[in-house]
């Protein structure tokens, strides 16, 4: 899986101009009724998805998994074991996750554990999850990990900055870190259970989308809630507005929350039926997920051999 | 990847049909002398033989109905809320077979009758039941007493919900009913009656009588009704207005509409497109209050029309059985052929057409969801209900504009308006006639939210405390 | 063949959900009005009362916040639990009716009454809420809430039907309740709460203690998270009074024993007023 990064748009200059005309910008698109998407959301999801198309989407699931440790108390051998299952998560089936996730300062290792694997590691950083530091601080944290062989960045925004109006603030540290990143991809999280609304949601979205991120993402898992069905609807659609204003592709990633088949299944309709099928892939769609994989793998035996499944017949990494 | 949605059927083996029906009559099903098919829209398969009711059959209905009357009416409303809860439940508990026999018999989506009709028609059973014994806090006086016999004849489009919506208000306050269904899609009732056996309500409280537009007037003309409650076009309700003239008999009317669905440039875009696919798509546009027309403000007309299309490239139309499908069958062939005609007319006139791109079946009726651009007040399609998957849009500059354009119609059921500004909500609301008005949503139902029409869409409402109204009389002092 | 020797059961609490001893480890003896025993009550403590309250007050949120219609179900699946049961409620407040006849009187018309607060759940807005025509370009309009955490101490007599009359009009609305039950018969109430635990009823809604009221109405009077308090069961008129003084530290809405009101007056008393304006214009 090739990653490429795009330069980011030079043309909304005037529009980030200044903060008065960032905020003008931002508070002028369009809001989102909170019933409406909820509904949409929920609608999607009794999309019934069986069969064939069942066993496509549980592959592609796999596929699009971020394979994640992110914990005080990662070791080596954690770190071993998460690389193992991500290369071999059936031994009777050759699809795999696209990527393994880590603490920046864990990049090394990781990196070490999946020599000669296509495989690639992307490393949280500016002061993840928090986000708590100074820029300088979030600029290191972020080479540190490229340094270390880091294929991608997840970084957090700046919530305070966000809810407090200061949008150049978040938006120029975007760019920063885009720049630290070098050739590693960029996503940007959100947090979106600390933005509340969704039309903080769509504005974040648009913000992050022309400072340069490769990837939305919804959450660091750490906070509840997390990624929602209808908080990734309303991402989904800013990321079509952007397409159809003539930018760029930017991918999209729900992260936390996600633990069975049933719901990755229904992130897949969401993709769907809002960007269409070329979102389809782990280059333009993951799901910030690692309980989820041994669900697919469940779900995935349960078709082939008709029987249910339990946790005894997929591995605990 | 491409991830196509395979084939997700909801199996039909749950409902057992009969190879025919009687009338439920005084609490059993009685023959009667002519029989009429009653086919799935879908596939034009038989499904069962109804029978047609006639002139001495519907007498016959209506004197069960007047002996019932008497303890019924003179039962405790405690207990008149119980066998109303108790149809409530059953509904609940064959809630599955309900809303499969619905799809089959009607063409619409199971989704949309598993997830709406029939959890609606459960909730109004529920919503009355608690009424029966509340009537002297319905806003009426005290004690306030039932009109006696309602005949009741409802159309084709919620052919359950729309028994609910009458039955259930009819019975709490005290009445008896003889009711018509719609004569393409009696069975969910005949399904309804076997549910009072169930429940052992009371014999001749509640009478089916299957059907077309000669059953119809035999029930409406009956000199032994006190009440006709009628759902349908604004031409059969004429009729039946000037057929109850001179009479003692109560009227309550639910006629046709032409709905005008109002985007602000302001609006939650997203959620205004899913509100204008909602409001003529559902149910195949086959719903009195559907957004028909979409009255879109000028400088966004092309951003929403842009949006809409790709929207309804999404919609699935096909199979009422399978659980993916957004837009169903046609309910009739006569049916399509009115849609048909409309449409060609608005051709015609000058507007412009374009089809979501969908394959259609090969047996049974569809139309693709349509959409005419620059229609003008003047067009039939502007004025006229389809009553189908068809949508006319007109722009508009101002908000006095758009309340002007909205009124200028014989009709005035409903009205959908999308902005983000409430000051705006409220006085266009207070501006617009129409008996219902969304705003930032659409089509939404509820058993106790009061539904009903102004001007030609006809007079009374259902649902709530108001829906009582229509089937009591007024205390006198 | 042996005769089947009965199983009997142990009467407790009902907090949050859960069937808990007293935490003073405290019963007391009920006997019918002739003296024959019946079973150790559990004897409900102030900190029982006070776990009933946090119990109470964290799930109200979710129990305001559901639909009416909800509501509506949840009750009446109640009063299917409650039919259910109707032997052994009959069996229960038996000792204290004055016949037989009476006794089944009672509980039918207990379970009856629980359906007629059931069928409120959904109307309660529309009788008491209303649009009101302010002069001025307003859209005015009222709507009834609940209030919130409200502790009752139910009559003495009839032990059943008195209960029901005390509860279901608190949360039909939407507020959550604890109650104290008869003390001489609280049989009912101790099965009340078994029926409640098999109703889909989120635990918390309705606290039931058993106990005298003498020594635990007092905590709740002086709660500062409680209200609203119902004191019809409260026969003491000195005590109703100093409970009504104690409840006036946080302004609670009370109820005085003796106070005649029919059901929807009931509902009422637990609920509150909002208005809210907003101006209609382009």
């Amino acid at each position: 899986m090739g990653l490429t990064t795009q330069a980011p748009s030079s043309t909304f200059s005037d529009e980030t101009r200044t903060n008065a005309s960032l905020t003008k910008f931002l508070h002028g698109l369009p809001g989102v009724d909170q019933v409406g998407a909820d509904e949409r959301a929920a609608m999607l999801s009794t999309r019934s998805i069986k069969t064939s198309a069942k066993a496509e989407g549980i592959d592609l699931a796999i596929s699009m998994i971020d394979l994640t440790t992110l914990e005080g108390m990662d070791t080596a051998g954690k770190i071993k074991t998460l690389c193992a299952k991500a290369q071999r998560p059936d031994p009777f089936d050759p699809t795999t996750p696209s990527v393994a996730a880590v603490y920046g300062d864990k990049v090394a290792q990781a990196k070490s554990y999946l020599t000669g694997s296509s495989i690639q590691v992307a490393a949280v950083a500016t002061a993840f999850p928090s986000g708590r530091a100074s820029r300088a601080v979030k600029i290191l944290d972020t080479s540190d990990a490229v340094a270390q062989g880091a294929d991608e960045i997840d970084m957090v925004i700046d919530r305070g900055a966000f809810l407090e109006g200061r949008y150049m603030d978040v938006f120029e540290e975007i760019q920063a870190i885009k720049v630290a990143c070098k050739n590693a991809h960029l996503k940007v999280i959100f947090e979106t259970g600390e933005l509340r609304t969704y039309d903080n949601v769509r504005r974040a979205s648009w913000l992050a989308m022309i400072a340069g991120a490769d990837f939305i993402k919804t959450s660091t898992g750490k906070v509840a809630p997390a990624a929602t069905l209808p908080v990734t609807l309303v991402m989904l659609q800013a990321i079509r507005d952007f397409h159809n204003a003539g930018q760029r592709k930017i991918g999209m990633k729900p992260a936390g929350g996600i633990r069975t088949t049933k719901d990755a299944l229904r992130y897949l309709v969401l993709v769907k039926e809002t960007l269409g099928d070329a979102w389809l892939t782990p280059e333009l769609f993951r799901l910030g997920a690692s309980s989820v994989l041994n669900d697919l793998l469940m779900q995935r035996k349960k078709l082939q051999t008709g029987a249910y499944s339990g946790p005894d017949y997929v591995t605990v990494d | 990847m491409s991830f196509e949605y395979a084939p997700a059927p909801e199996s039909t083996s749950i409902v057992k049909l009969k190879p025919a029906y009687g009338l439920f009559i005084n609490g059993v099903f009685v023959d009667g002398e002519k029989t009429f098919s009653t086919i799935n829209p879908a596939t034009e398969a038989h499904l069962a033989d109804v029978t047609e009711a006639s002139a001495a059959d519907v007498d016959r209905a209506v004197r069960a109905a007047r002996v019932a009357f008497g303890s019924w009416s003179k039962m405790r409303g405690a207990d008149r809320a119980k066998y109303l809860y108790r149809i409530a439940r059953i509904i609940q508990e064959r809630s599955r077979e309900l809303a499969v026999l619905e799809s089959m018999n009607n063409g619409k989506p199971i989704r949309e009758s598993r997830d709406v009709d029939v959890p609606l028609v459960a909730a109004h059973f529920f919503h009355y039941a608690g009424w029966a014994d509340k009537l002297d806090y319905a806003g009426l006086g005290a004690n306030p007493q039932p009109l006696g016999v309602a005949g009741q004849i409802i159309p084709w489009n919620f052919p359950l919900m729309m028994l609910a919506w009458k039955i259930a208000p009819a019975l709490a306050a005290g009445n008896t009913v003889v009711l018509k269904p719609a004569e393409t899609t009696p069975l969910t009732a005949l399904l309804f009656a076997e549910i009072c056996q169930q429940a052992d309500l009371p014999a001749g409280v509640v009478n089916i009588v299957t059907g077309a537009g000669e059953t119809g007037r035999a029930l409406v003309n009956h000199p032994d009704i006190n009440k006709v409650a009628f759902t349908g076009s604004t031409e059969v309700g004429r009729y039946i207005a000037q057929a109850v003239a001179g009479t003692n008999k109560k009227v309550t009317l639910e006629l046709g509409g032409k709905a005008a669905n109002i985007v602000f440039d302001d609006a939650a875009i997203d959620q205004a497109i899913e509100g204008i696919v909602n409001g003529i798509f559902f149910n195949q546009g086959h719903v009195c209050c559907a957004g028909s027309r979409l009255l879109v403000q000028e400088s966004i007309a092309e951003t929403v029309l842009g949006l809409l299309y790709e929207r309804m490239k999404n919609l699935r139309i096909g199979d009422p059985m399978d659980k993916n499908t957004d837009v169903g069958a046609i309910n009739s062939a006569a049916q399509l052929s009115k849609i048909r005609e409309l449409s060609d007319a608005g051709e015609a006139e000058g507007a412009d057409r374009w089809s979501a791109p969908c394959t259609l079946p090969e047996k049974g009726f569809w139309f693709p969801p349509t959409v005419f651009t620059n229609v003008s007040q003047v067009h039939r399609i502007a004025r006229e209900e389809v009553f189908g998957p068809v949508l006319s849009v007109l722009t508009f500059r101002t908000p006095d504009e758009a309340v002007e354009k909205a009124n200028n119609s014989p009709y005035g059921l409903s009205a959908g308006i999308w902005t983000e500004k409430g000051s705006r909500i409220l006085e266009m609301s207070s501006r617009l006639r129409a008996g219902v008005i969304w705003a930032n949503t659409f089509n939404k139902f509820d058993a106790t939210s009061p539904f009903g029409g102004y001007k030609e869409s006809g007079y009374g409402r259902e649902g709530g405390r108001q829906g009582l109204e229509p089937y009591l009389k007024v205390a006198s002092k | 063949m042996s005769e089947h020797i009965e199983v009997r059961r142990t009467a407790k609490l009902f907090i949050g959900g859960a069937f808990p001893r007293s935490e003073s480890g405290r019963t007391y003896e009920v006997t019918s009005p002739e003296g024959k025993f019946i079973a150790n009550a559990a004897q409900g403590s102030r900190k029982d009362a006070r776990d009933a309250v946090t119990a109470a007050r964290a799930i109200q949120p979710k129990w305001a916040g559901a639909t009416a219609y909800n509501r509506g179900q949840i009750l009446y699946r109640i009063a299917e639990m409650m039919e259910g049961r109707r032997a052994q409620f009959i069996d229960e407040v038996s000792p204290w009716a004055k016949s037989a006849k009476k006794a089944e009187a009672e509980v039918d018309e207990a379970i009856d009454r629980w359906i007629w607060f059931a069928g409120w759940s959904d109307k309660i807005a529309m009788v008491v809420g209303s649009s009101n025509p302010v002069a001025g370009p307003f859209f005015n309009f009222s709507v009834p809430e609940s209030t919130g955490v409200v502790a009752a101490i139910a009559p003495g007599r009839p032990s059943l039907l008195g209960l029901v009359d005390t509860i279901a009009p608190i949360i039909v609305s939407g507020n959550t309740t604890v109650v104290i039950a008869s003390q001489d018969a609280p049989m009912a109430a101790v099965t009340l709460g078994e029926v409640l635990a098999t109703s889909d009823l989120p635990g918390g809604v309705i606290n039931i203690l058993t106990g005298s009221y003498a020594e635990i109405a007092p905590w709740l009077a002086s709660h500062m998270d409680v209200n609203a308090i119902d004191l019809s069961g409260v026969d003491d008129k000195k005590i109703a009074a100093e409970l009504e003084k104690a409840s006036a530290e946080n302004l609670k809405r009370c109820l005085r024993p003796g106070t005649e009101l029919d059901g929807l007056a009931r509902i009422k008393n637990w609920l509150e007023l909002k208005t809210v304006w907003h101006p209609r214009g382009f």
